[in-house]
């Protein structure tokens, strides 16, 4: 890894709440914090690297236990708190995405890393279906199993278009070991089968992003940039509240129509299938 | 004394795991009240695996079969592990969504649909990479949406086990079904040490495999509810019993304070003895319907 993962997401973190600190009682991997956007207050979360971290497999970035019970601890603090509010006024929750990976440690397994990921998944993925906006702001890396604790339930992902951002179900070194090819050919092959790609461009090409953002450089956040940021964020919250709390948006865009033709064409034939049954 | 009760009952049973996905998932319905949804004649096939010289196969290894269980609705969705490993694609998790999004619809409009999940898999399929990923955080939604209206039951029976994305599937689910010979976590011990070195996961070491993720492990530990042996008329009948219980209030993943707590009790500076974790985590006994 040419760059350390992780600081781009404290930096967006910082750049947007004007907090750089866990919260007490939180390990030093998680960042939650309340800050303003537009006329509201959302909740932010990061994950980082901490050297002192007590489970040794998350000190470069990963996502690991206690990080997936820490967010799902904040959010499910949000929820409740929330219960009785109108959707329009269930505060958002704005997830800040710079991870390595989830944990590949032995501690890990053996205490259910599984189920910590899934308590986590499930606290995001609830807190959108009672109507909160839930956006993920993918800021570097958005690998694997920890894009799935942290941000991969939102209704709204934004990335930067940017080479530092990366969203993938596998690092190219491991993933070509196991597709047996060199990491040349998987490069290569990512760009004929857009699902393969390593480049964010070529995600956005699934349908699944919101939206790009252009800045000039996301490590270091300009007042400018901070300010973009702020607006798109904004909207893509009140875009969110305006439709279904659901994941179908991410099958509805022009480019999912495109690249997901056949994962949409399965679930009309299935739907027609079901009902004439 | 006759015959019959000479001969021991592991030769008379009809095992489980020496099933096929489709026959797994037909064992379970009420006999002659099932059907198969997007079977192999609707050659629903990857688009993306004969492009990497890869033969795809008509059902993209995801069967999805809907009948009546114990006279109730339901739906069994499973993933075919002797196919690209069970893996997850676009195909293969659209089936899975669909069905449970429409069982889902169902189970609002007043008719429970109980969906069960054979997960028999690696997790995402590398092929398609991010339309896997994207598969899974849609399979994880859809459990979540339908789980307050009807059971959604997760059976791992082996030998391939459940690994990577889909163990938060399980995670989710209502209720975990196991046998001692399925396996269930996020990262398979082969992965392990070759990401993080062989003094961190000896994945030779059969078992130190089986006491951290076998299936009397799970159950054991809290995180799975049912150890049940290798015999399809066990496992029908348990899964029965999981399709008519009662909706629950709070479900495992949603008791976050509790196993927050128990996290950050455990004393990391060396590994972790599943023995003891186990002990200290259990607060029933096996296979109890809670």
């Amino acid at each position: 890894m040419s760059e350390h993962i992780g600081l781009r997401g404290r930096a967006w973190f910082e750049a947007l709440t004007g907090n750089n600190q866990p919260s007490s009682g939180d390990p030093g991997t998680v960042l939650a914090s309340e800050a303003q956007i537009g006329d509201e207050t959302a909740l932010f979360l990061c994950v980082v690297p901490s050297p002192a971290s007590r489970f040794p497999c998350v000190r470069d970035g990963q996502v690991g236990i206690e990080e997936a019970f820490t967010l799902a601890h904040h959010l499910r603090r949000v929820l409740a708190e929330d219960r009785e509010k109108p959707k329009a006024k269930k505060r958002p929750l704005i997830a800040i995405v710079d991870v390595k990976s989830q944990a590949y440690g032995r501690r890990e397994e053996t205490a259910g890393i599984f189920f910590a990921a899934a308590a986590s998944a499930d606290a995001y993925a609830s807190a959108r279906m009672a109507g909160h906006p839930v956006i993920s702001l993918i800021a570097g890396h958005a690998f694997s199993g920890g894009f799935l604790t942290h941000g991969y339930q939102a209704n709204r992902i934004l990335a930067f278009d940017d080479s530092g951002v990366v969203i993938h179900a596998m690092h190219k070194e491991a993933a070509a070991r196991i597709t047996r090819r060199s990491v040349a050919e998987l490069e290569e092959l990512g760009h004929e089968i857009s699902p393969m790609s390593y480049d964010v461009r070529d995600y956005a090409k699934l349908g699944l992003l919101y939206k790009l953002l252009h800045v000039d450089d996301p490590k270091h956040p300009t007042i400018a940039d901070i300010e973009a940021v702020r607006h798109d964020l904004a909207d893509a919250i009140q875009d969110a509240r305006r439709e279904a709390p659901d994941l179908s948006s991410r099958l509805q865009s022009d480019a999912a129509k495109q690249t997901r033709k056949a994962g949409i064409a399965v679930r009309a034939a299935l739907e027609a299938q079901w009902r004439n049954a | 004394m006759s015959q019959t009760t000479l001969i021991p009952e592991f030769v008379t049973r009809q095992s489980f795991i020496e099933l096929d996905g489709r026959r797994r998932a037909q064992s379970l319905f009420d006999e002659g009240t099932w059907k198969e949804l997007g079977g192999p004649f609707d050659r629903m096939e990857s688009p993306w695996l004969p492009l990497q010289g890869i033969a795809p196969q008509f059902d993209d290894g995801c069967i999805v079969i809907r009948g009546k269980i114990g006279g109730m609705a339901a739906v069994a969705i499973a993933l075919e592990g002797a196919f690209q490993g069970g893996s997850i694609g676009e195909v293969s998790g659209a089936k899975m969504t669909a069905a449970l999004d429409l069982a889902a619809q169902d189970s609002q409009a007043g008719k429970r649909t109980a969906a069960i999940l054979l997960l028999e898999t690696g997790g995402v399929r590398l092929q398609e990479a991010n339309l896997g990923l994207a598969a899974v955080a849609e399979v994880i939604s859809s459990v979540l949406a339908l789980r307050p209206h009807a059971p959604v039951i997760t059976l791992i029976a082996g030998t391939v086990g459940c690994f990577g994305g889909m163990s938060l599937a399980a995670g989710v689910s209502s209720y975990v079904v196991m046998t001692r010979e399925a396996r269930l976590g996020l990262n398979g011990p082969e992965v392990i040490e070759q990401e993080s070195g062989i003094d961190e996961f000896d994945s030779s070491d059969r078992a130190l495999i089986w006491a951290i993720h076998g299936g009397e492990q799970r159950v054991g530990m809290g995180l799975a509810d049912a150890l049940v042996e290798d015999d399809a008329d066990k496992i029908k009948a348990t899964i029965r019993r999981y399709v008519q219980a009662e909706l629950r209030l709070e479900y495992r993943s949603q008791q976050v304070e509790l196993y927050r707590d128990r996290i950050a009790a455990l004393d990391t500076s060396g590994q972790i003895d599943p023995m003891s974790l186990r002990r200290g985590w259990n607060s029933r006994k096996t296979g109890e319907l809670r």
